[in-house]
C-alpha cells in the first residue's frame, strides 16, 4: 500500500504559519545556524550529493547548480524562489507558503549563505494575493527574529502570464520588463537578475533544503527513486475519487497515486488518461501506469514530471475535447517572442479546433504532427517545447478520438 | 580558439563566437531574419536553427555559443523541415501581397520564402487586419506585415534612444505598435527612418509621393526645378544596379532630365551657403557671448529630436535652416529672378537621403519665399524607383551640367552628406576667416569616419575652440545630457541623426550593416578630394549671392529667408 512521506510538508497543518517561534520550536532554523557552520563549498556538495533535483520541472541537481553560482565571481548575486505557480491543477506551492512560508525562506538562505548572496525575491503568482500576504508576514517576523543575517527577501508579485514561470522570463519580469525568455547560455547561475549570477529554485526545492543539511545528504538520497531522490507532492483533480494533495516517495508508482491514495475513477467509471505535470504534460494511458512518479522514469514514457498536477481523465472525456482546451491555453500564453510558439500554438489550436468541429482531415492529422514536431525543437522555451506534447501523446495514444472525427 | 565542426568541416574559431559566425568563417550560410549585423542578436525567429550533435533540441544558430569539440549540422532534413515549417508560419500571418509591397524584391521573407521553395503553405492564410498607419509625412507603418523580428524597435530604442516602437499584447496578438499603441504621429517618432532599415519586410516604408513629381512635370504650366542633396549621389547608383559611389554627378542630373526635371540644381550649393551663415553665427556666438555650444541644423530628424526632447537647449541650436529650406526659399526668390521664371509656376522638388525632409518641407514656418518653399521631397529610393521606371541605361548616357546660380559647389558641400562633414566644412572655412591665412591641408581626419561620437579642438589665432561630432541619436543624447548638465566642454556640436550622417538617412537605398555605411563615407570623401575648390567660402556661386543678393553672411534677407525658429514639440515622452 503506497503511503504518504511528508518532508515539504512536514509541518503543514501542524504549526501556526504565522508565528515563527512555532517553526523554531518546531527545529527550524537549526539546519540554517548548522549550514553556517559549515564550509560553503562543503555545503554544496552536502547538497549535491543528496541528489536533490528542481521540482519545477527542469529536474536540474540543485548543487550543482548553486556551484556554478558560487564560482561565479561577481560584486552581487542574488537567490530567487520561483513562486509562480501558474500550472493548471497546481497548488503544492501553495501549500508550503501558506502552510509553512518559513521553511521556504530557511532554504532561500541556506543558498544564499552557499552562493554568497545577500538579497533574495519571491516572485509570487499574481493570483495569490493573499500567500503574499503571508510571506510578507513571515519575512517581518524572520527580520525582527534575526534569524535570516543580512539576507534581505522581498516579494515580487507576477502578472499572470503563465511564462513567467520560465526562469529567465520570470528575471525579465521582476527586472520591469516584458515577460518573456531570455536565451540560455548564459543561464541565470552565470548571468541572471540585472545580469549577476542568481539562483533560482522551486518553492518545493528550497523546502526540502532545511531537512537535507539536517539530516544529511545520504538520508535524503535514500528516499524514493534513485535517479530522483525525495518526495514529490502531487495534487489530485479530474475525474477521481480523493481531490486532494498528497506528497509521496518518488519511487511510487502512477497506479498507486490513482488507484490508492486517489482512491480511483470517480463514479465508478473506467479510467482513460492521466496527465501528469500540468498543461504542457504528456498523456498517458493505463498501458503505462507503472512507471514511477520520477523524473527520468515520466520522460522515458515521454511524460513529463512537471509540477506534479495529477489529471485524471474517465472514459466518457474525448480527447480531442480536452486537448481542445488545453490548445487554447497555450495560444494564450505564449509570449509572443519567438515565431514558432507565437504562430505555431495558434495554429495547433486552430488545427485541433477544427478536428473537434468534425471539418478535419487526415492532411490536419499529418500537419498538427509535423507542427508539433517542430515546435518541440524548435521554440526558444519550454514553454513552446512543451505546448504540442498533449498534441502529439494524445494522437499517440488516442488516435482514434481524433480519427472519428475526420471529414 | 574553439575547434567545432561544421557540415563536416572542422575549423576554429574564437572564443564566444556564435554558430552563425563559426559558419560564415567557412562558407556555410546559414538563413537569418531577425538577426541584424549591427544589433544585438534576438534568437526569436528561429529561421536559423541547426542541429548540434548530442542535443534534443535545435539550436538557434545566431545565439548559440560554440564549444570546444561541438558538431554542427546546418542542412539536415530536419532542419531543412524546421526552417521550412517556420517560414510557413511566419508567412501564413503575412500578407501575399508581394507585388504590390515597397519591399517587392528588396524582402528577406521574401528572400527566404524563394530559397525554401515554399509552394503550397499548409497553414491557411490569416492576417490581423490591422490598420496602415499614414499618420506621418514622412513615414508610414503596415503592421499586417510585421513579422515581430523587434529590429525596428531596437534601432528606435536603443541605436536613436528615440523609443517611439515598443511592443504590444502577446502571443499571435503580439505587435509592434508606436507609443501606447497611438499613431506614429502622436509618438516621440522624429521621422528619421532608421527603423526603415532595420525592417527585413515591408513593415515600415517612406510615404511614396512619386506621382505628385509625374503630375508636375507632365503639367506645360509649372517649371519642375530640383536640388539634390549631398549624399544622395553616392548611394544612387545601388538603386540602379551600379557600385556604392559609381554613379557620376554628370550623368546623375542628364538622368535626372530624363525624367522630365526641367532645371538641376544642387543643395550643395546651399551647403557651401549654411557654412557662410553657420560660420559666422559660430564666429558671433563666440565673440558676443551667445548660446554656447551652437547645435548644427542641417538633419531634420535631429531637430525634432532637440524639439521633442531638449525643448529647453532650443537657444543652443543654429538658426540656420537646413540647406534643403535654404534652397527653397532661394529657389523661388534670387534663382527666379535670376532665371526669370515666375516663381509662382515654380515646382521645387527635393532629392533627400531623409524620410525626415519630407516633414521638414511641411513645417507651417517654411514658406518665406512667399510660397511653400519645397514642394515635395523625394528620397533616394523613390528616384531610384523613377530611374527604373524610365529604363535610363546609365552606361549609355552622356553626362549633363548643372543649370546656373545654384548648381555649383565645393569639396566642403559634398562632405556634409558624411558625418563630420559640416563640422570640418566649417572649420575649412571658419579658420581663413578668423586667421586670414590660407588652409594648406583642408583635411581634418578627426572629424571623419562612423564612430558615434567624435571631438577636435582647433586653435584659431590662440582661441581655442573645442568641437564634438555625434552621428545616431543615443550619441546625441550623451551630448545632449552633458550640456543640460552644464558640464559640455564644447563650443560648436554637429548632430546628424542618422548613424554615418546623412550617406545612412532614412531615405537612402536599404542599408543593411553599417559597413555599407562606411563604404558611402568613404566614396564622400574621395569626391571631396576630386573637386577643385573644396572650402565653401571660395565657391563662384556662393560669392556671386553674396554681391547680388543677399549682401552679407547674417545680413537682412539672409535673416528672413535662411534663418528660422524652433517650436517645442509638448510630446508625451515616456
Amino acid at each position: 500500500m503506497a503511503e504518504e512521506m511528508r518532508i515539504v510538508l512536514r509541518n503543514y497543518g501542524k504549526i501556526d504559519p504565522l508565528n515563527i517561534d512555532e517553526y523554531i520550536a518546531a527545529g527550524g532554523y537549526k539546519a540554517l545556524e548548522k549550514a553556517k557552520g559549515m564550509n560553503q563549498i562543503d555545503l554544496i556538495e552536502e547538497v549535491k550529493k543528496s541528489n536533490l533535483r528542481g521540482r519545477g520541472g527542469a529536474g536540474f541537481n540543485c548543487g550543482q547548480k548553486w556551484f556554478f553560482a558560487n564560482q561565479a565571481n561577481a560584486d552581487q548575486k542574488y537567490v530567487v524562489c520561483n513562486a509562480d505557480e501558474g500550472e493548471p491543477g497546481t497548488y503544492k506551492d501553495r501549500l508550503i507558503m501558506q502552510g509553512d512560508p518559513q521553511s521556504v525562506l530557511e532554504g532561500m538562505a541556506v543558498c544564499a549563505y552557499a552562493i554568497g548572496a545577500n538579497k533574495g525575491f519571491i516572485y509570487c503568482r499574481g493570483e495569490y494575493p493573499y500567500v503574499v500576504d503571508i510571506l510578507n508576514q513571515a519575512i517581518d517576523q524572520a527580520k525582527a527574529k534575526g534569524v535570516l543575517g543580512d539576507f534581505d527577501i522581498e516579494v515580487r508579485m507576477g502578472a499572470g502570464a503563465y511564462v513567467c514561470g520560465e526562469e529567465t522570463a520570470l528575471i525579465e519580469s521582476i527586472e520591469g520588463h516584458r515577460g518573456e525568455p531570455r536565451f540560455k547560455p548564459p543561464f541565470p547561475g552565470v548571468e541572471g537578475l540585472w545580469g549577476k549570477p542568481t539562483i533560482i529554485n522551486n518553492v518545493e526545492t528550497f523546502a526540502n533544503i532545511p531537512v537535507i543539511v539536517e539530516k544529511g545528504a545520504d538520508w535524503y538520497a535514500s528516499i524514493g527513486a534513485p535517479s530522483y531522490p525525495g518526495t514529490k507532492v502531487l495534487t489530485l483533480t479530474g475525474d477521481i475519487n480523493n481531490k486532494t494533495f498528497f506528497e509521496v516517495p518518488t519511487s511510487t508508482t502512477i497506479k498507486e497515486v490513482v488507484y490508492e491514495l486517489g482512491g480511483g475513477v470517480a463514479g465508478g467509471k473506467k479510467f482513460k488518461a492521466v496527465q501528469i505535470g500540468g498543461t504542457s504534460g504528456g498523456f498517458i494511458p493505463e498501458s503505462l501506469l507503472d512507471t514511477t512518479i520520477s523524473f527520468d522514469a515520466m520522460s522515458a514514457i515521454g511524460a513529463t514530471l512537471g509540477s506534479g498536477a495529477v489529471f485524471v481523465m474517465d472514459e466518457t472525456r474525448d480527447m480531442v475535447d480536452v486537448v481542445s482546451k488545453i490548445t487554447k491555453f497555450f495560444e494564450h500564453e505564449s509570449c509572443g517572442k519567438c515565431a514558432p510558439c507565437r504562430e505555431g500554438t495558434a495554429r495547433m489550436n486552430e488545427l485541433v479546433g477544427k478536428i473537434k468541429g468534425g471539418q478535419g482531415s487526415s492532411a490536419d492529422i499529418t500537419l498538427l504532427k509535423k507542427l508539433g514536431g517542430v515546435m518541440s525543437i524548435a521554440c526558444l522555451c519550454g514553454l513552446g517545447q512543451a505546448a504540442p506534447a498533449p498534441v502529439l501523446t494524445t494522437l499517440g495514444h488516442f488516435a482514434a478520438d481524433y480519427e472519428d472525427k475526420l471529414v | 580558439m574553439i575547434n567545432v565542426t561544421i557540415d563536416g568541416i572542422k575549423t576554429s574559431v574564437p572564443e564566444g563566437s556564435t554558430i552563425l559566425k563559426a559558419a560564415e568563417s567557412i562558407g556555410v550560410k546559414i538563413p537569418t531574419l531577425c538577426n541584424h549585423p549591427d544589433q544585438a542578436v534576438k534568437g526569436n525567429c528561429r529561421v536559423c536553427v541547426c542541429e548540434v550533435e548530442g542535443s534534443r533540441l535545435l539550436s538557434a544558430a545566431c545565439v548559440m555559443p560554440v564549444w570546444e569539440g561541438m558538431a554542427v549540422k546546418t542542412r539536415t532534413p530536419k532542419v531543412v523541415e524546421a526552417r521550412k515549417t517556420i517560414l510557413e508560419l511566419i508567412l501564413s500571418n503575412h500578407p501575399q501581397d508581394c507585388l504590390n509591397c515597397i519591399r517587392n524584391q528588396n524582402c528577406e521573407l521574401q528572400t527566404l520564402a524563394e530559397e525554401y521553395f515554399i509552394r503550397d503553405n499548409p497553414f491557411s492564410q490569416k492576417t490581423r487586419g490591422m490598420a496602415k498607419d499614414y499618420s506621418t509625412p514622412a513615414l508610414f507603418r503596415d503592421p499586417d506585415k510585421c513579422i515581430l523580428c523587434r529590429r525596428c524597435v531596437e534601432a528606435c530604442s536603443v541605436v536613436q534612444s528615440v523609443n517611439a516602437l515598443g511592443l504590444d499584447q502577446r502571443g499571435h496578438h503580439a505587435m509592434v505598435v508606436p507609443t501606447m499603441g497611438w499613431d506614429l504621429i502622436d509618438s516621440p517618432c522624429v521621422m528619421c527612418g532608421q527603423c526603415i532599415h532595420a525592417c527585413p519586410v515591408g513593415a515600415i516604408g517612406e510615404v511614396e509621393e512619386i506621382d505628385r513629381l509625374l503630375a508636375a512635370i507632365a503639367d506645360p504650366d509649372t517649371v519642375v526645378v530640383t536640388q539634390i542633396a549631398p549624399a544622395v549621389r553616392v548611394a544612387i547608383g545601388e538603386e540602379v544596379g551600379l557600385a556604392t559611389g559609381d554613379m557620376p554627378m554628370d550623368v546623375f542630373a542628364a538622368g535626372l532630365r530624363q525624367i522630365g526635371f526641367d532645371y538641376v540644381l544642387h543643395t550643395n550649393f546651399t551647403a557651401d551657403l549654411t557654412i557662410l551663415e553657420e560660420g559666422n553665427e559660430l564666429l558671433k556666438r563666440l565673440q558676443e557671448g551667445g548660446t554656447l555650444p551652437m547645435f548644427t541644423s542641417c538633419s531634420p530628424g535631429w531637430i525634432n529630436f532637440c524639439e521633442t526632447f531638449y525643448p529647453d537647449l532650443l537657444d543652443n541650436l543654429s538658426t540656420c535652416k537646413s540647406p534643403q529650406q535654404m534652397f527653397g526659399a532661394l529657389a523661388k526668390t534670387y534663382w527666379a529672378e535670376k532665371s526669370n521664371i515666375d516663381p509662382a509656376k515654380i515646382y521645387s522638388v527635393s532629392i533627400m537621403p531623409c524620410t525626415a525632409k519630407k516633414y521638414e518641407c511641411s513645417r507651417p514656418e517654411m514658406n518665406d519665399s512667399g510660397f511653400r518653399d519645397v514642394d515635395l521631397v523625394l528620397t533616394t529610393r523613390e528616384i531610384g524607383r523613377l530611374f527604373r521606371m524610365s529604363g535610363i541605361d546609365f552606361d549609355k548616357l552622356a553626362g549633363s551640367h548643372f543649370d546656373s546660380w545654384m548648381g555649383a559647389y565645393t569639396g566642403a558641400a559634398v562632405i556634409f552628406g558624411a558625418s563630420g562633414g559640416v563640422m570640418e566644412a566649417a572649420l575649412r572655412t571658419v579658420y581663413e576667416v578668423v586667421t586670414g591665412q590660407t588652409l594648406e591641408n583642408v583635411n581634418f581626419e578627426v572629424t571623419r569616419g562612423i564612430q558615434g561620437i567624435k571631438e577636435a579642438e582647433v586653435d584659431l589665432n590662440g582661441t581655442v575652440v573645442k568641437v564634438a561630432i555625434a552621428n545616431g541619436l543615443s550619441n546625441a543624447r550623451q551630448l545632449m545630457d552633458e550640456v543640460r548638465a552644464g558640464t559640455s566642454p564644447y563650443h560648436f556640436i554637429e548632430i546628424m541623426a542618422c548613424p554615418g550622417g546623412c550617406i545612412g538617412g532614412g531615405g537612402q537605398p536599404i542599408t543593411k550593416s553599417n559597413a555599407k555605411r562606411v563604404e558611402r563615407i568613404n566614396q564622400i570623401y574621395v569626391e571631396d578630394e576630386a573637386c577643385e575648390i573644396r572650402k565653401s567660402h571660395e565657391n563662384p556661386e556662393v560669392k556671386a549671392i553674396y554681391e547680388e543678393f543677399l549682401h552679407e553672411p547674417l545680413g537682412h534677407q539672409s535673416h528672413h529667408l535662411l534663418h528660422t525658429h524652433y517650436t517645442a514639440k509638448n510630446k508625451k515622452v515616456l
